[in-house]
C-alpha cells in the first residue's frame, strides 16, 4: 500500500487559516489501511482543528467525509454539488487525492493533510517499512526476493558496500542491510553463486527518471 | 470567569473492573471527592478512543481523564495499555495545539482502592483548577 | 596484468615488482590552492601516489579532479577517487574523460559514504550506477574505447584503475567475493580499509590467495596510525565496518602519558612490516588523516623510501 504520514497540524492550521467554512475527506484506500487517512482519522483532524479554532475564538465549521477511493474520477464526483460551498478542502488520501479533485474541481481550493512516503506494508501493528521503489523493471526474483534498489540506502545491484556492519546499515542502528539480509538467504539456500555475477547498470527509464509514467492497457479503454 | 470560583468540569472515562467499582467503593465508605468529575462507565479503558478524550476537550471540558486498572490487571489483558498510549497520542495533540498537556491523563487503580479513587478526582481537580478554564471553553461561551 | 593499462607511475611501480606505497589528501573546504599545494609538498617523494579524496564522509571540499589537476601540476601522481553518491553515468563519464585530458592516470572507484554523514544531509543522492558498476564502465571506456550506450570515444581515457575492499564489514565470508567482483569488474588495483585486525586480515588475504585473486590484481593494504586513544574509540565504536580491536586500544593505553602517539605509529610500522612478507600484498596505503606532514617520518622509519622511480611505459594510443 501507500504509506504517508499525516502533517503536523500547524502546518494544516496555516493551509485553512483563512478559511471558516472547511471538508475533510478521507480515502477508503491504502490511507485507511495505514492508519492515517481514513474515517478515523478524518474524525481525529477535523476534532483537533476546531479545538484549535475554538480556542483561538474563531471557529471553524467542518464537514467530514470519506470516499471510496480518491484515485478514481468516479468517486471524485460523488462530491460534486457539496465541494463548492466550502472555503477550503482537506484530502486525506495520498498525493494522488488532492491531485484528482484539483483536476475535477477546478474551482476549489485542495489542500493535503498527509506526507506521502512509500510503497510497503505493516511489519507490526502501528509500524509500516517500505518495500518497493517503483522502478518499473522488478528485479527482486534476483536478490532472493528483497529490493535492494528500494531497501538499499545506496540501492546497490553490486553490494553489500563497505558499511555494512552485524546485519544494519551504515546511515542507522535502525535500518537492516539488505545485502546482508540477500547475502545470508542467499546462502542458506545454497545460491550464492546468485550473488557472483556481476549486475550491470541499471536501465532507469521505467522509473521516475523516465518522466511522469503511464500504464496503458488497450483492452479496457471504452 | 474569574479563577477564584473556577469549577472545572472533567470527565473521568473509568473502567467498569476497577476505577467505576473504586468510585461505588469511595461511596459506600463515605469518602467525598469534588463534584467537579463525571464519571463515565466503560466496559475496559481499551474502548477509549482519541476522538472520545478529543472531544471531551472540543465540547468544553476543562480537564479529561481515563482510570483504568493497575498495569498487568487488566481483564482484557492490555486494554489499559493501549489507553496509555492514546492517552500520551492525545496529550502530544493538545501540546502542538498550544493547550496544556496536563488536562488529560492516565490513571491506574485497583476496585479495591476507595480512597485512591477519591484522591485522584481531588488531584486532577486541583490540577485543572491552577491550569485554569480550558480556552476552547471560555472562548466558546 | 600483462598489458600496460595507463602507464601511471602506480602501475609501473607495482607492474616492476615494487612494494608500492600510497598517500592520502583530502582536498581543502575551500578553494585553498596553496594549503592544497602544502599538504601534496609533505607527500612528494615519500609516496608513489596519492589518493585525492571525493567529498569524503560527504562534507562538501574542492572537487576531487581540480585537487587532483593541481596535484599533477605540483609532480605527485594523483589517484584520482570517485564516489556514485554525487554523479550520475553522464557526469562520471565526462569526468572521467576530464580527468584523462588533464594528465590524472589513476582513478579509484568508489560507493560513497551517506549524505547522512555528512554536512549536506538534506541532499538528494544519485547512485545512478554502483561502484561495481563504475570499476565496469571506465574498463569499457578504456579497453574497448566506447561509452555505456556502446558509442565509440574519440581517444579513449587510459586509467590504472582502482577499487576499494573492506575486509571488516559484514557479511564477512562474502566479502572476498564482492573483492572478487570487482577484480573481474576491471580493477586493476584494490586499495583496503584501515586495518587493525590483522588476524582477520591474514584470513581474508589467505583466500584472497587461495582463489587466484592477488594473480589477477595488486592488493594495498590499507594503513592509518591511531594518533590518539579517543581516536581508537572513535573509530572502533562509531565508523561503520571498521574493526579496532580492544587488544589494541589497551597496548596505547599501556604507553603510558603522551606516548599513546607514537605507540600508534610503531603499530603502523609493525603492521607495514607484516604486509611487506604477507602473500598477495603488493603494497601499503598510508591515510594518515590530516597528517600528512608526518607522511615522510612514517615512510622514512618503515624503510620505504626512497620511492622507486621506474621508467614511464605509455600504453599504446596514449597521447
Amino acid at each position: 500500500m501507500i504509506v504517508g504520514d499525516r502533517k503536523s497540524l500547524s502546518e494544516i492550521l496555516d493551509m485553512i487559516k483563512d478559511c471558516r467554512n472547511i471538508l475533510i475527506t478521507g480515502c477508503k484506500g491504502c490511507v485507511t489501511v495505514c492508519n492515517v487517512g481514513g474515517l478515523k482519522e478524518v474524525e481525529i483532524l477535523a476534532s483537533s482543528l476546531k479545538i484549535a479554532r475554538k480556542k483561538e475564538g474563531r471557529p471553524i465549521a467542518i464537514a467530514e467525509n470519506l470516499l471510496e477511493r480518491q484515485c478514481d474520477p468516479e468517486y471524485i464526483a460523488e462530491l460534486k454539488d457539496v465541494v463548492n460551498t466550502y472555503d477550503a478542502v482537506i484530502s486525506m488520501a495520498c498525493g494522488v487525492g488532492p491531485q484528482f479533485l484539483t483536476e475535477a474541481y477546478p474551482d476549489q481550493k485542495f489542500y493535503p493533510a498527509i506526507n506521502t512516503k512509500f510503497f510497503g506494508g505493516a511489519t507490526a501493528h502501528g509500524i509500516w517499512e517500505e518495500r518497493c521503489a517503483g522502478c518499473g523493471t522488478c528485479v527482486i526474483h534476483y536478490f532472493a526476493g528483497l529490493c535492494p534498489v528500494a531497501r538499499c540506502s545506496k540501492s546497490l545491484l553490486n553490494g553489500p558496500c563497505g558499511g555494512s556492519a552485524r546485519g544494519v546499515c551504515e546511515i542507522s542502528k535502525d535500518v537492516p542491510c539488505i545485502w546482508d539480509m540477500i547475502v545470508r538467504k542467499k546462502t542458506e539456500q545454497g545460491r550464492l553463486n546468485d550473488l557472483l555475477c556481476y549486475t550491470p547498470a541499471k536501465d532507469w527509464r521505467t522509473s521516475k527518471d523516465g518522466g511522469p509514467r503511464k500504464s496503458i492497457r488497450e483492452e479496457l479503454i471504452q | 470567569m474569574t479563577t477564584n470560583n473556577f469549577e472545572p468540569q472533567i470527565v473521568a472515562f473509568c473502567c467498569k473492573y476497577c476505577a467505576y467499582a473504586a468510585a461505588d467503593l469511595a461511596g459506600s465508605m463515605r469518602l467525598s471527592y469534588p463534584p467537579n468529575v463525571k464519571v463515565i462507565q466503560l466496559p475496559c479503558t481499551g474502548r477509549v478512543d482519541i476522538i472520545h478524550l478529543l472531544k471531551a476537550v472540543e465540547d468544553g471540558a476543562d480537564g479529561v481523564y481515563v482510570a483504568g486498572c493497575l498495569e498487568g490487571e487488566c481483564h482484557f489483558l492490555k486494554g489499559n495499555l493501549r489507553a496509555r498510549k492514546k492517552v500520551h497520542y492525545v496529550k502530544k495533540t493538545l501540546e502542538e495545539l498550544g493547550l496544556e498537556p496536563g488536562r488529560v491523563e492516565m490513571f491506574n487503580l485497583s476496585s479495591a482502592m476507595g480512597p485512591r479513587f477519591a484522591e485522584i478526582a481531588s488531584e486532577m481537580t486541583q490540577r485543572i483548577k491552577e491550569l485554569g478554564p480550558s480556552p476552547v471553553r471560555t472562548h466558546n461561551v | 596484468m600483462n598489458d600496460i593499462k595507463s602507464g601511471s607511475n602506480l602501475e609501473n611501480v607495482l607492474r616492476s615488482g615494487h612494494f608500492a606505497f600510497t598517500g592520502e589528501c583530502g582536498p581543502p573546504k575551500g578553494a585553498n590552492v596553496h594549503h592544497l599545494k602544502e599538504k601534496i609538498a609533505f607527500l612528494k617523494g615519500n609516496v608513489d601516489a596519492v589518493n585525492i579524496t571525493d567529498n569524503q564522509t560527504a562534507v562538501v571540499r574542492m572537487s576531487s579532479w581540480a585537487a587532483s589537476a593541481l596535484s599533477v601540476q605540483e609532480g605527485v601522481e594523483p589517484n584520482f577517487q570517485m564516489v556514485c553518491r554525487d554523479r550520475n553515468r553522464l557526469a562520471m563519464m565526462s569526468d572521467i574523460l576530464g580527468v584523462y585530458a588533464l594528465g590524472i592516470r589513476n582513478m579509484l572507484c568508489l560507493s560513497g559514504d551517506h549524505q547522512k554523514f555528512g554536512n549536506h544531509p538534506e541532499a538528494k543522492n544519485v547512485y545512478d550506477i554502483d561502484s561495481m558498476q563504475l570499476i565496469h564502465l571506465a574498463k569499457t571506456m578504456r579497453d574497448e574505447g566506447k561509452f555505456l550506450n556502446g558509442e565509440a570515444i574519440d581517444v579513449p581515457p587510459k586509467l590504472f584503475i582502482g577499487a576499494a575492499s573492506n575486509p571488516f564489514a559484514d557479511p564477512f565470508e562474502f566479502r572476498v567475493y564482492r573483492l572478487a567482483k570487482k577484480i573481474n569488474a576491471g580493477a586493476d588495483f584494490v586499495q583496503t580499509q584501515c586495518i587493525y585486525n590483522m588476524a582477520k586480515f591474514r584470513q581474508f588475504m589467505k583466500m584472497a590467495v587461495d582463489m587466484g585473486l592477488t594473480e589477477k590484481c595488486y592488493i594495498l593494504a590499507g594503513v592509518t596510525p591511531l594518533k590518539s586513544i579517543g581516536m581508537a574509540q572513535y573509530m572502533a565504536k562509531q565508523v561503520p565496518g571498521m574493526d579496532v580491536p580492544d587488544e589494541m586500544i589497551q597496548r596505547l593505553k599501556g604507553a603510558g602519558k603522551g606516548k599513546a602517539t607514537e605507540e600508534g605509529i610503531k603499530i603502523t610500522l609493525e603492521q607495514i612490516e607484516e604486509f611487506k612478507e604477507m602473500k598477495g600484498v603488493a603494497g601499503v596505503h598510508l591515510m594518515a588523516i590530516e597528517w600528512e606532514h608526518r607522511v615522510a617520518e612514517i615512510a622514512e622509519r618503515a624503510k620505504m623510501l626512497p620511492r622507486p622511480v621506474v621508467g614511464s611505459h605509455a600504453p599504446a594510443g596514449n597521447q
